[in-house]
Formats: C-alpha cells, structure tokens, sequence
C-alpha cells in the first residue's frame, strides 16, 4: 500500500503506525453518566468491510497524524488528509 | 464407515475405488433445531460436539465457502496451553486435553504432534516473567518446564547464543504442545458431525437473520429462507459483519496476519520454537517445510493478503533467531482474517436476542482452542448457559470490567 501524505508525497505503507477507526468521538465529560459512551468509544468498532476512515501516524516520515482513507477489502487506498483537517471538516459537519 | 486397517485392507482389494465420501452434500432443509453460520473448524466442532455430547438432531452448518476455506486452513497449526491467567488456563488445557484424544474419538488422522512449544526468553526480566507463567500454568496442572541456556542450546545447537542484541537466556517449554495437521481437523469434525446427521451445506452464504420479539427465527440465504430455534454464530474473521445483521457492534477489529512455507529441508527444527524479542515462530512440517509467521500487518483489513513490509520483518526476526535461515528460499506466503478482540480473548457467550450465541474475537490463537471452543460453545447453546470453562469470555466483561488481558495492555486490537 502507498499512502498519499500531505506533506511528504507518496510514501511506502512501512512508514505509517496505524491506530485504526476515525469515527469514534471521545466523550468530552468524565461524568459517570457517559459511561455508556464511553464503553462505545474505547471498545465498540464499525470494523466495516469495505472503506474506512482511519488515523495514522506518519512515524517514519513527517510524524504528522493523518487520516487515511482505504478500502479494507481491496486495500485500495483513496486518499489521506491531515488529521487536524479531518476534524474541522467532521466539525464543519456537524 | 468407520476407517481402521480392516477397511484399508477391504478397499485395497477394489483398487480403492469404493471408499464412500467423507460426509454428504445435503440439500438444506425448511427448518432446523440449531444453526451454526461457518463451517471452519469452530463451527465444524461445535455441530459435532452438540451431536456427540448433547445427543441433538437436527443440526445444520452453513459455510459461504468451502468446508474449511477459511483461517483454518490458513494458521501455522500449532497447539499448546501456555496460558497464563484463570479465565484462560483451564479453557485451553481443555483444548489440549481434546487434542490428545480427538483422532481416537473422531476416527480421523488429524496428525496430531506433541513436539513440544519452546517460548525462547532474551533478558533476564522476560525469563522472569516466564518463571511467573510457567508456575501459574503448572498451578492448573499444564505441564511447564523453565530451560537455562545450556539447556536450549542441547535441543538447538543452530540458534544465534551470541547475538549481540539478543541473546538467548533460556525458554518455556510446553513438552505437551506441538502441531496438528490442520485440514485434518476440519475434515475429521466434518465427518463426524456429517456421520451424526448433522448437514454440512457448503456455498450457502447467510445474508441475514431474522429475529421476531427478540428471538431467533431463522437465516435468509442465497438458497432461500432456513428456519431455526437456535442459532450460532461462528464466523470469526468476519464476525462484525455478521453480528451488524442483528445490529450489534462488537467489541473487535478485523486485522490480517500471514504465513509462510519454505521449501522443502530435511529434519532441522524438532518442535515448534517461539522467537521472545520479536514476532516469529517456527515448526517444520512432515513434508519438510518450514512453517513460520509473525504478527498482525497492523492495520484493518478483510483482504487475506498482507503486504510486503511485514514479510520482511517476519523474516529479519527469523533470521535474528536462526541465522541459517537466510539461505532458505520461502515458497508460499498467505494471510487470514483475524477478529481481533480489544483485550486479547474471544468470546463464546449467548446474547441479548434469545436463541442467538456468538463465538468470536479469537485474534490469532483460534486454531489451538478448536477442539474446546467448540465443546463449550456446544454446552452454551444447548444449554442456554455458558459452562464454567468459557465463563470468563462473555460479551460484556469489556462493560463490567472483567477483561481477560494476559499482558495487561489495555485495550487494544493488536493482542493475542
């Protein structure tokens, strides 16, 4: 797999640390009523068979985290984005 | 038929042109009592194991594929009870304490090799903690042996003692441990649940499941609509994909780990040998080969195919351990789909749908725990309940807290 990073260009798969799904959100309270949400965002996962959104880290490169977007059957890759952009895009959304 | 050397004999006379297929081809019936969706070598054992000990008919296997098509056709066939923590030690001495008697009990040559497992150790706090787990399997009765470097050294002159980095202190050795011929076992449960009246259909692909007031009722598949009382999910690999059906989400990744043969060698590696500063382990197949593999390409996939990085650094830690290796060409690579549980531990539990089990989440030591996972998950769907032996791996110990995690990770899909 080549991964499209913005800031280096194309690079080897070697390169990049995967932490996996982009769409769980981190509760923002440590109130014990957001336990549910909790349990959700630590240990549930879409774990979806075909495309994927999910952060990388670019740890042999710019050390940038990215988020990259592939398909998990084909590992065809789409395309990466800046994690940062990623998440005002995700807040611009919403 | 039962195989022994009187129908050897009998079939060699006719030139062994009239030995009976293996099990049936059924065309699937309106309705049945049990379902298990995958017909691996969990699935396969659970039919069984439900026909053997439970004395239940009317039980059904579906298998989108081929019978055994998936992971376990594609692990590196080793066995062994090197467990460390309650909830698992019991539950995989289970496993071996089946695999010591499962070719007599099926009537099939699962080639099954107590060769020994050798978990080499580098530093003095590895060999620590090995001393710590090899008390705690001896505690629940697994044979454990702790070796000193002399001792290595006496089984396998050829390892690199003087690696700079590395270098060898001692191992855990599981004498009891060793290999199984991996096809054999699908085949053999296959047999046995298939003599049992358990129909194996193959190429029937579950598309969906039908649940009425929060009860099992049946599949829809490409070949039409099955009815059922109980249903068992065994479809590791894919298990997200089937629990969406009932709109569950799991607690689990779906990661690919490969494999690899090298060509054919002469007798070289007695047992099966674990590398302990990197990812690698090795045995050597009756045919020669040697069969090794490393850890999870690391990041989420459904595709059986790994890619190249990882096939370097399985190699380069096969290379750390036993240098010799570098002049061994690899024949074939492969990967399989893993579900890779958030603390390390699978889980064979019923669910919040009455009639509904799953049996998941083995990251990448189901083929070990084939023989138990389908004993236990058989005892939980006839009898609604869990037995005390898969007790620990409920679905919801990750809610209360109850996690099974032998290295005390966290949570994480990369444990095993």
């Amino acid at each position: 797999m080549l991964i499209p990073c913005p800031h280096c260009g194309t690079r080897p798969v070697e390169e990049f640390t995967f932490l996996g799904d982009a769409a769980p959100t981190r509760p923002t309270t440590n109130d014990p009523s957001s336990m549910e949400a909790w349990y959700e965002y630590v240990y549930l996962r879409n774990n979806p068979r075909g495309p994927i959104e999910e952060y990388a880290h670019h740890s042999g490169g710019c050390r940038s985290w990215l988020v990259v977007s592939r398909n998990t059957e084909t590992h065809e890759v789409f395309g990466a984005v800046t994690a940062r952009d990623f998440s005002k895009a995700k807040e611009a959304k919403a | 038929m039962r195989y022994n050397v009187f129908s050897l004999i009998k079939n060699s006379f006719s030139g062994h042109k009239n030995w009976e297929p293996a099990w049936r081809d059924p065309v699937p019936q309106k309705e049945y009592d049990i379902i298990i969706v995958g017909g691996g070598g969990h699935g396969l054992a659970t039919a069984y194991y439900l026909a053997k000990e439970h004395g239940l008919k009317n039980i059904a296997v579906l298998e989108k594929g081929w019978l055994g098509s998936g992971n376990i056709g594609r692990n590196t066939t080793i066995i062994r009870s090197n467990y460390m923590l309650p909830g698992n030690n019991p539950f995989y001495e289970w496993s071996m304490k089946l695999w010591e008697n499962l070719e007599q009990d099926f009537n099939f040559n699962a080639m099954v090799s107590q060769r020994g497992v050798l978990n080499l150790c580098h530093t003095d706090a590895q060999r620590d903690a090995f001393a710590r787990r090899g008390n705690a399997m001896r505690i629940d009765g697994v044979d454990a042996e702790l070796l000193d470097r002399e001792a290595v050294k006496e089984m396998y002159p050829f390892f690199d003692y003087e690696n700079a980095r590395f270098p060898i202190k001692g191992g855990l050795l599981q004498k009891r441990g060793g290999t199984v011929r991996h096809d054999g076992v699908a085949w053999g449960y296959a047999r046995g649940a298939d003599s049992r009246g358990v129909d194996i259909i193959q190429h029937c692909e579950v598309k969906g499941i039908k649940v009425e007031n929060g009860k099992v009722v049946g599949v829809d598949t490409n070949r039409g609509f099955i009815k059922c009382k109980k249903l068992g999910l065994a479809t590791a690999g894919n298990s997200s994909e089937t629990a969406k059906m009932v709109g569950m989400r799991l607690p689990m990744e779906s990661h690919v780990l490969q494999a690899f043969v090298s060509e054919g060698l002469k007798p070289y590696i007695d047992g099966v040998v674990t590398f302990g500063a990197g990812h690698f382990y090795v045995s050597q197949s009756d045919k020669g080969g040697l069969v090794f593999g490393g850890d999870i390409d690391g990041y989420n996939s459904y595709a059986r195919r790994g890619n190249l990085p990882m096939v370097e650094h399985v190699i380069e830690a096969g290379v750390a351990m036993i240098p010799s290796l570098s002049r061994v060409r690899v024949l074939r690579s492969w990967g399989g789909i893993m579900d890779m549980s958030m603390d390390g531990s699978p889980i064979i539990d019923k669910t919040h749908i009455e009639g509904l089990y799953l049996n998941a989440g083995w990251c990448y030591g189901g083929f070990k725990a084939t023989p138990a996972s389908g004993w236990c998950f058989a005892y939980t769907i006839a009898k609604d309940e869990p037995h005390k032996l898969n007790a620990a791996y409920r679905l919801d110990r990750f809610k209360t807290g109850h996690m099974l995690d032998e290295k005390g990770q966290g949570a994480t899909p990369n444990l095993h």
